[in-house]
This record gives C-alpha cells, sequence and structure tokens, in this order.
C-alpha cells in the first residue's frame, strides 16, 4: 500500500522511488504535463473573463440583506481559464483515449451525436415548468426513450424520474415498500436479501428504508446459492436485490427458480440493472420474473460518466409495482401529452416524488439517440460484442492469470491474485503498472466475494487489434511479475502519470477539502518553484 | 454498425480462440425460455447519424424554445448566458468520458476541478466544507434533513413554507418510507411564517430557502440561534445560486448545512436535469456529509496530488452503515459551474448578480404598473409573486397562445389551494430585455 509521507517535508520518505528522476526541469513541467496551480494561486483582482454590461440604476430590494465584503473568488482572464483546464484534462484518463476496463462501470463509446442532438435549443434550452402545451416534443422524447426501455426488458411500466442507479434503487425499494404497506405486511416483512457480491448501494438503500440486509452467500460456481436463498425466504422478507449478470460477471443461472422461490415466499424480486449490457437485445430481464430493475443511462446506454455523473436510472416496473411509481407521470389523452404532477389523479398510488421536475432529461436525449442509433438489431450486437470481447479476454488470460471461476463469463471478466502469489506483487501493484503502459487499470478489489479481484470489461467497443495490444500488456506485465524479483518495480509505479501514488491515509488523517492561502505545503508550490 | 468494430472474421477468429462454436453458447447460462431466437421485436432498426439529428429535430420543432421568444420562468430553474468556453471545455473528451477519479495517478484533472469547485462553494455559502456535488438542489436538501437526522439522533424536521413545493414533496416521501417526521408550515405567499416558535428539543432541523420560493429575501439569524438554543440544525436552501453574488451568505446567517441547486452557473435549463447540487456544512460535521469528497494530498515524490477522501462514510466501503447510498454524483455539472465561475471571478459575479436584480427589478415595477396587478414582494433577489385578478393558470396559458413565457403559475406547484390560485412567479434574469418586457406587459393588459 501506499506508504505515509512526512508532509512538512514535502518528500518521500522510504517509497521507492525507482530509476527516474521527476524533477528533472527547471520548471517541474515535463513537456506536454504541465504543473498546473489551482485557480486561487492565479487570480489578479482587476481580471474577469466575462464583459457583462453595467446595471440599470434601481432601488435596492435585498431587505437590507447585501453581503458585506468580498466573496474571494479569483479574477482571471477567459485565455487563462481556457488554459488552466485543458491542462487539466490532459491529466486525465478517458475513453476517447483508449481502452477503459474498468468492470461494473461499462466504460463504452460516448457517440457525439448524442451530444450535439442534446444541444439543440428546442431540447436543451426548455424550462421544465413551461406551459405543459408549449413542451409536446419533449414529453413525446421522453415517453419515446420509456417505451424502447420497456419493450427492451419486457416490462410493463417505467419511472424516469430518478437521477442515477443509487436514485433508481431507492425508487424500486420504495414502490416494493409501498406495495407491502397496501397488503399489510409492511410491518412483518422487514428483511432484504442480498448476495454478498451485491454492490455497495443495495445494502445502503435497503437499509436507509429500515430494512435489515441479511447477506446470501454465493456458491463455488459465483452464484447465488440457491439452497441458502430458499432457507432464508420466510414470512419476514420483503425482497431480494440482486444483480444479474451478477457482480462477477457471471449470469445467474438458476434465476428462475430464485424468482419462482421469492414470490412463492410472497416477497419482490428487485434486479440491479448496472450490468445490463451484457444481455440487452438478447434477453428481456421481464421474462426472468424480476418485480423491477433500475436501469444506468450511463452505463447501458452510453450517456457520459462525465468523472463520476451525471447519471440517470430509471426504473422498469412489473404489472404489480407499476401503480406505485412516483409523480411525475408522463400520460398521453389523445393526441396530446400531459404531466400529472403532484396531487393529480393518476390510474395508481405513486409513491411521492424523488426529484424535482421530471428526470435527467439531458440525460434521456442522449440515451435514445444511442439507442436509435443502434435499432434492436444493433442493441443485440451490443450485447454478443461485449459479451464476445470479455471472453476472448478471459481465453487469452487464463493460462497466466487466474480466473475466479470455471466456464464462459458474461461481459466481464473476472480474476483473483492467485497468479502473483509469492511474487511480492498485489493487485494494487499490478494495476498502477497497468497504468504505465499507457491503460486506465480495471477494477480493484471488487466484487469483495474474490481475493484480490481483478475485474476486466471491455465493452463492445473495443476493436480486435486493440483488445490484442492490451491482452499483451498484461501478458507481459504477468511474466515480469511473475520473475520474482520485479516487486520493486511494481511498487514504484506508476511512474509516468502526471502523478505518482498518492498518500490517502495522510488525505483522510489530515482531510484538507478546500483551498486557504496556508494550504501549500512547502516545497510543493509550482509557481514558487519555477522561480527557484 | 458505426460503433461497433468487431468485423465479422474477428468475431470467427476470437470464437475460435475461445473456443466455442457460435456466441450462442456463451450465453448459455441464460434459461432456455428466456434466451431470444431473434432480436427483440416492434422496434425499429439502427439508422444513420442523419436520420437519428432529424428525429431529434423533429422534437425540437415541437417545443417552445425561450431562446425565440420573451421568457421569464423561474422557480427553482433559470435561464443564465452560459459562455461558450463552458460548453467547449465540458466536451472535452479528457472530461466527457473519463469515469469517477478512483485512479487519482490519472484522474487529477477531475480531482484538481472538483477541489476547486468544493472551495468555491465554500466561499459563496460562507460554509467551511463542501463536498464535490450532488444530483440537485432538491435532492440535496432531503440528504441535508436525514444528515441532520444523524447528527442529532432526533428524527422531527421542520420545512418552511417558502422551501420549493418539489422540494417539499421529496422530504415527505423521503419521510414516509424512512421513517422519520417532517412538519411542514403553511404555505405563505408573503413570507411571514413563525418558524421560531415551532422549535422545539426533539426538532432535528429547520429547513429555509432564501430568496424564498415566492422570491422574498429574508435574515435567519435569530431562527439560527433559536435552532442552536434548541440543539437543532438550520438547513438553507438556495435555488437561485446566483443570488449569493448579492446576498449575505447563509452561512454569516448561522447556518449548519446550506443546498443549493448551482444549475444557474454553467448549465443550461435543459428542462430540468442533469443539474447540480452544491452541499455545504461546518468542519465538525464533515463526516456526516453525504458524497464524495476530494481532499488534498502528496505523491510519493512529494508532489501536491488530490484523491478522493474520507470514503469510509460511503455504500462501497460502508455498505448498509453508510450515511447515503449516494454513489454518482454530477461531475460534469460540476465541472461547468466551476468553469463559469471562475471566468465571472469575483467581480464577474458581483456584476452578474447586479443585473439581476436591477432586471426583475425594472420588470415588477412594470407589472405593479398594470391594472389589476398587485406586487406581493417588499424584498426580492430576482424573482417575485404578483397577484392577479383571475387564476394564474389561465393566463399564462394565454400568454403562451401569443408565444410568451411569462412566468409560474403557483398553482401548477401547489394544486388545490385557492389562496395560491391566482398568484404567478416571474424571474427575470440577465437574458430579460427590455424588448421582452414591453410585449409581456402588453399582452397581460389584454389578457386580464
Amino acid at each position: 500500500m501506499v506508504q505515509s509521507l512526512d508532509r512538512s517535508q514535502g518528500r518521500a520518505g522510504s517509497v521507492a522511488s525507482g530509476a527516474v528522476n521527476t524533477q528533472g526541469t527547471f520548471t517541474g513541467n515535463r513537456a506536454l504535463q504541465i504543473e498546473e496551480p489551482l485557480i486561487f494561486e492565479m487570480g489578479q483582482a482587476g481580471r474577469c473573463g466575462v464583459d457583462l454590461p453595467e446595471p440599470p440604476k434601481v432601488k435596492e430590494r435585498l431587505n437590507g440583506l447585501r453581503r458585506k465584503g468580498t466573496i474571494g473568488l479569483p479574477g482571471l482572464a477567459e485565455p487563462q481559464v481556457v488554459q488552466h483546464y485543458t491542462r487539466l484534462s490532459q491529466k486525465n484518463y478517458a475513453i476517447d483515449m483508449g481502452v477503459y476496463p474498468l468492470g461494473s462501470c461499462t466504460m463504452k463509446h460516448n457517440p457525439r451525436i448524442n451530444e450535439k442532438v442534446a444541444r439543440l435549443p428546442g431540447i436543451g434550452d426548455l424550462h421544465p415548468l413551461q406551459p405543459v402545451s408549449t413542451v409536446q416534443g419533449a414529453l413525446e422524447l421522453i415517453d419515446g426513450l420509456a417505451h424502447w426501455l420497456k419493450t427492451l426488458t419486457g416490462m410493463p411500466a417505467v419511472a424516469m424520474s430518478p437521477a442515477a442507479g443509487a436514485h433508481g434503487e431507492m425508487c424500486g425499494m420504495m414502490a416494493i415498500a409501498a406495495a407491502l404497506e397496501a397488503k399489510g405486511e409492511r410491518a412483518t416483512r422487514k428483511t432484504v436479501l442480498a448476495p454478498e457480491s451485491a454492490h455497495g448501494t443495495n445494502p445502503a438503500t435497503a437499509a436507509a428504508l429500515g430494512f435489515v440486509v441479511k447477506p446470501i452467500p454465493a456458491n463455488d460456481r459465483g452464484r447465488v446459492d440457491l439452497a441458502a436463498l430458499k432457507a432464508a425466504l420466510g414470512p419476514d422478507v420483503a425482497a431480494i436485490m440482486l444483480t444479474n449478470p451478477n457482480t462477477c460477471g457471471l449470469f445467474e443461472s438458476e434465476i428462475v427458480e430464485i424468482s419462482k422461490a421469492v414470490h412463492e415466499a410472497g416477497a419482490y424480486f428487485y434486479c440491479d440493472g448496472a450490468n445490463f449490457n451484457a444481455i440487452v437485445g438478447r434477453v428481456r430481464p421481464g421474462d426472468l420474473g424480476i418485480d423491477c430493475m433500475h436501469i444506468n443511462l450511463h452505463k447501458t446506454f452510453s450517456t457520459p460518466h462525465g468523472g463520476g455523473g451525471p447519471g440517470a436510472g430509471p426504473v422498469v416496473l412489473s404489472a404489480a409495482l407499476a401503480p406505485y411509481a412516483p409523480y411525475p407521470w408522463i400520460v398521453k389523452d389523445g393526441d396530446t401529452w400531459r404531466v400529472a404532477e403532484d396531487g393529480a389523479k393518476v390510474d395508481g398510488m405513486p409513491l411521492g416524488r424523488l426529484k424535482a421536475f421530471h428526470g435527467q432529461m439531458g440525460m434521456f436525449t442522449r440515451a435514445l439517440a444511442y439507442i436509435m442509433s443502434h435499432g434492436a438489431d444493433g442493441l443485440k450486437q451490443v450485447a454478443e460484442d461485449a459479451v464476445l470481447n470479455a471472453n476472448y479476454v478471459m481465453a487469452a488470460l487464463k493460462d497466466v492469470m487466474s480466473p475466479a471461476f470455471e466456464g464462459p463469463c458474461m461481459h466481464e471478466a473476472l480474476f483473483d491474485d492467485s497468479f502473483l502469489k509469492d511474487t511480492g506483487v498485489s493487485t494494487l501493484d499490478f494495476a498502477k503498472a497497468m497504468i504505465d503502459e499507457g491503460y486506465h487499470p480495471m477494477t480493484m478489489y471488487f466484487p469483495l466475494v474474490v481475493h484480490g479481484a481483478m475485474l476486466i470489461e471491455p465493452t463492445e467497443s473495443v476493436a480486435k487489434e486493440d483488445l490484442d495490444q492490451f491482452i499483451g500488456a498484461l501478458r507481459s506485465l504477468t511474466a515480469k511479475a511473475k520473475t520474482g524479483t520485479a516487486a520493486d518495480d511494481f511498487k514504484a509505479a506508476p511512474l509516468y502519470a502526471p502523478r505518482r501514488r498518492l498518500d490517502e491515509t495522510l488525505a483522510a488523517r489530515k482531510p484538507v477539502l478546500r483551498w486557504k492561502p496556508s494550504n501549500n505545503p512547502p516545497g510543493t508550490d509550482p509557481m514558487k518553484q519555477a522561480a527557484e | 454498425m458505426r460503433y461497433l468494430p468487431l468485423t465479422d472474421a474477428d468475431r470467427r477468429e476470437m470464437l475460435s480462440v475461445i473456443g466455442a462454436k457460435s456466441v450462442d453458447e456463451l450465453f448459455r447460462d441464460v434459461p432456455a425460455s428466456a434466451r431470444l431466437a431473434a432480436k427483440v421485436g416492434g422496434l425499429p432498426d439502427h439508422q444513420g447519424e442523419l436520420e437519428v439529428e432529424r428525429a431529434f429535430q423533429g422534437f425540437a420543432a415541437r417545443n417552445l424554445s425561450p431562446a425565440s421568444t420573451p421568457f421569464f420562468i423561474g422557480a427553482g430553474a433559470y435561464r443564465h448566458h452560459v459562455p461558450a468556453t463552458v460548453d467547449y471545455m465540458i466536451q472535452r473528451g479528457e472530461f466527457l468520458t473519463s469515469y469517477t477519479p478512483y485512479q487519482p495517478e490519472i484522474t487529477q484533472g477531475t480531482l484538481q476541478y472538483l477541489f476547486e469547485f468544493q472551495t468555491q462553494v465554500t466561499l459563496l455559502t460562507g460554509m467551511e466544507v463542501a463536498n464535490a456535488s450532488m444530483y440537485d438542489g432538491s435532492t440535496g436538501t432531503t440528504e441535508a434533513v436525514l444528515m441532520a437526522n444523524r447528527i442529532t439522533r432526533r428524527h422531527k424536521a421542520l420545512i418552511s413554507g417558502g422551501l420549493h413545493p418539489q422540494y417539499r414533496s421529496i422530504i415527505e416521501t423521503t419521510a414516509k418510507w424512512e421513517g422519520f417526521t417532517a412538519n411542514f408550515s403553511n404555505t405563505d405567499a408573503e413570507g411571514l411564517e413563525d418558524l421560531i416558535a415551532a422549535v422545539d428539543r426533539d426538532t432535528s432541523c429547520v429547513v429555509v430557502q432564501n430568496p424564498s420560493f415566492f422570491g422574498h429575501v429574508r435574515d435567519f439569524t435569530r431562527l439560527a440561534e433559536a435552532c442552536h438554543a434548541a440543539g437543532a440544525l438550520l438547513i438553507v436552501v438556495v435555488t437561485e445560486v446566483v443570488s449569493l453574488g448579492l446576498l449575505t451568505p447563509p452561512g454569516e446567517m448561522g447556518a449548519d448545512i446550506v443546498v443549493c441547486e448551482g444549475q444557474s452557473i454553467g448549465n443550461g435549463l435543459g428542462f430540468g436535469g442533469p443539474y447540480v447540487g452544491l452541499f455545504a456544512t461546518r468542519d465538525k460535521y464533515m463526516r456526516q456529509m453525504p458524497g464524495r469528497l476530494v481532499g488534498e494530498t502528496v505523491d510519493a515524490d512529494g508532489k501536491r496530488g488530490f484523491v478522493l477522501t474520507l470514503s469510509t462514510r460511503e455504500q462501497h466501503i460502508r455498505r448498509e452503515k453508510a450515511t447515503s447510498n449516494i454513489c454518482t454524483n454530477a461531475g460534469l455539472c460540476a465541472l461547468a459551474f466551476t468553469v463559469h465561475l471562475t471566468l465571472l471571478g469575483e467581480a464577474g459575479f458581483t456584476r452578474l448578480a447586479e443585473l439581476n436584480h436591477a432586471k426583475a427589478s425594472q420588470l415588477a415595477d412594470k407589472l405593479a404598473a398594470v391594472p389589476g396587478v398587485t406586487l406581493l414582494n417588499d424584498s426580492f433577489f430576482n424573482e417575485f409573486t404578483v397577484k392577479l385578478p383571475k387564476p394564474a393558470a389561465e393566463v399564462v396559458e394565454a400568454l403562451a397562445a401569443k408565444r410568451i413565457l411569462g412566468g409560474l403559475p403557483v398553482s401548477r406547484l401547489i394544486p388545490n389551494d385557492p389562496s395560491v390560485a391566482n398568484l404567478l412567479l416571474l424571474a427575470a434574469t440577465e437574458t430579460a430585455t427590455e424588448a421582452g418586457m414591453d410585449p409581456l406587459v402588453a399582452a397581460l393588459k389584454e389578457v386580464l
């Protein structure tokens, strides 16, 4: 792990420094890698990046609450702002640069036509509370996406407003709570079952709603242990939350039996749809007997991840849960669309509201453009190519790395760290060495059920020759690790990234979460260094 | 298909490496009953870029864009000018197509702008610490209530009638399903509710909005004192973040948590989302915050760098004990906010706020002179409420028929309440012009 550093020295203590002198230039810059200060260290009073007119003179009506004193924002001219953020951008890895095999995150190509149509003034520049008569096209667009999502999943209804996957989980689990309440079982069914391999959001969501989370073990094939599940089902169980394909990249082959057992026990089946990309267009989750599933539009349907958001997490619902979908409902009356907002009468008992306005319209637009570009035929091909790419990676690496489970995988290939045994190289070291080879690492240490997990999801967007190069890099790193003498090299990685390993312990122990004039550790002010 | 690089020859070769006869074999774990023999029925096939773009132009043509018409709607989403630089910057692939910065060595770009964002948020709100964004202001407000419940170990929130009705609705929904009490004070268009008297030793927090949903500007200093005396927290919500360029920041009034809708800076109207929630608090509550936090540290060479930190609060570590179930945030919208605010700087942001206030003042004076129209606000920033002699919903429809987007009838968000039926909420930002205000005034005279 990363070593703790003596901050007052601004210098590494015992961390292996590797062969490269990273202080080899006068400026600290390294060609295209420019050391960039914070905006707060750059600004000058008297500079401004906008030109705004003198306000007309009016009587001030601020109830005497005009701000006293300055805010403290720095002043920069437009070219400085452009250069600053351009330089920062060059310190990021991105899908646009190459293979981004982050398992469970589905880092696929983000087409630019989606960005273009989202910015049409008649779409991107609409107020959510304009008279409904002036936004008929927008409502038609949302309903058009809803139609695709329902048809692709084989489910009768969809709640569009959740802002992300976890928000969709909240929506789905609230719908389940509402359905239980309608049956008078809210107080008795307090248990939610979730496999040990579940995303952390699943137990967090269930717990927030007052459910007690009970973990279900996996069998040695990486799937839910059906016997253990059946034993755990009872009159106290509200629901199971299950990811399918699961977080080990495997299809829950007994899912039909699982859903049958869950329903026989009077519970509901929440499916986490984070991995829908593996089956989109080829399998309809509705045919598997689920009651609800959120769809991460930023995964399967390619809305950009944007450095961690925004996302969108519409939730498809079975007939049993559809009446509880939250406001707003978009309803068609003859040729006219209307929005049923809080308190409006609808054909159901909405659970309430989860988000202001109508959901992540910008994401809906991009996702629909992506879906229309692919069509039913292309989406099926997406799932097939995603699964093919992952299995190809698995097949090409299984002799040197250690697959966590036997048999074909779905859209992601999961390895454990047993191939690194006795090499002195950890999963973390291996991942950091990939950075120097020009790749974003795979997901590390998730799922938790596999020791030192490495989860590789290439997606359908990667060409075979790029995949071959990636496989070649991993084979080389594996061979190097297995020499048994390379641990120091791995622990020093990355050497060529904009930063070397960062001290996360220090960050958490003495949190510095904002810039203050005294923040700069001595010797780390790049401007001062340049001057020296 | 233009997005799929594999050729049929590639696929055959890859299958032979895998040792499978067909791709179907790879799907053998799917129960036979659920395996579709063909593509999903009833849906069209793939289309070229030209056809897709045409379809969206069709959707767009069936909407009336504020760009082409006099426009005065606010109510939690505000139409401001966004400099071209902002949109250029957020479309750079290194930002747009990057993931959550879990590998800090190769995501310093994202981490540094989020650190700048957090700092900007603390400065605007007058608070000590801010997170790296929430989904939006509306969901962030509910997260603030949950946080106050955790800190105080109390379960009764007191919600002002001046809070945006949809924000209130989300709190109500969450209270019902997550099991806490939310008491809502009456909606009062004139902003004279007395919250101080209602705070007691069971109250976890009081939630107010400034300016209020109806536009009033209020000093919450005394309310903050009353909250603190009772051991409760004051949560101040700001739906129009530009107001902080001119108004006393909530931190100076004694707020414990501040939540803002950040859309106004850098982010377009977008029919309601995605937006960006700003979330700030006191240092002492740092570890009870929801969402991601970026912190400063050093790398192995001693150089300053940034990482996601204090993640032991979060769901991927803490699972059912997490402070929130939130994973995704609003990273790219936060970048838009940060780039725009950096362009504005101290001088530009203050000037922008002054312009907004001045434009709204002009509009208020013009409307107050229309017979039958009563201005209800003594104070406002860029948004205010007027009372009309007839239902505002009808008036707004009549204005829309004349291609004027003339404000929000309050009854749309507060239905079934006769006391607000005739109220119209109007906003004017720097994008408003006299050439747009005059047609509104003329049309209003006709339809009233």
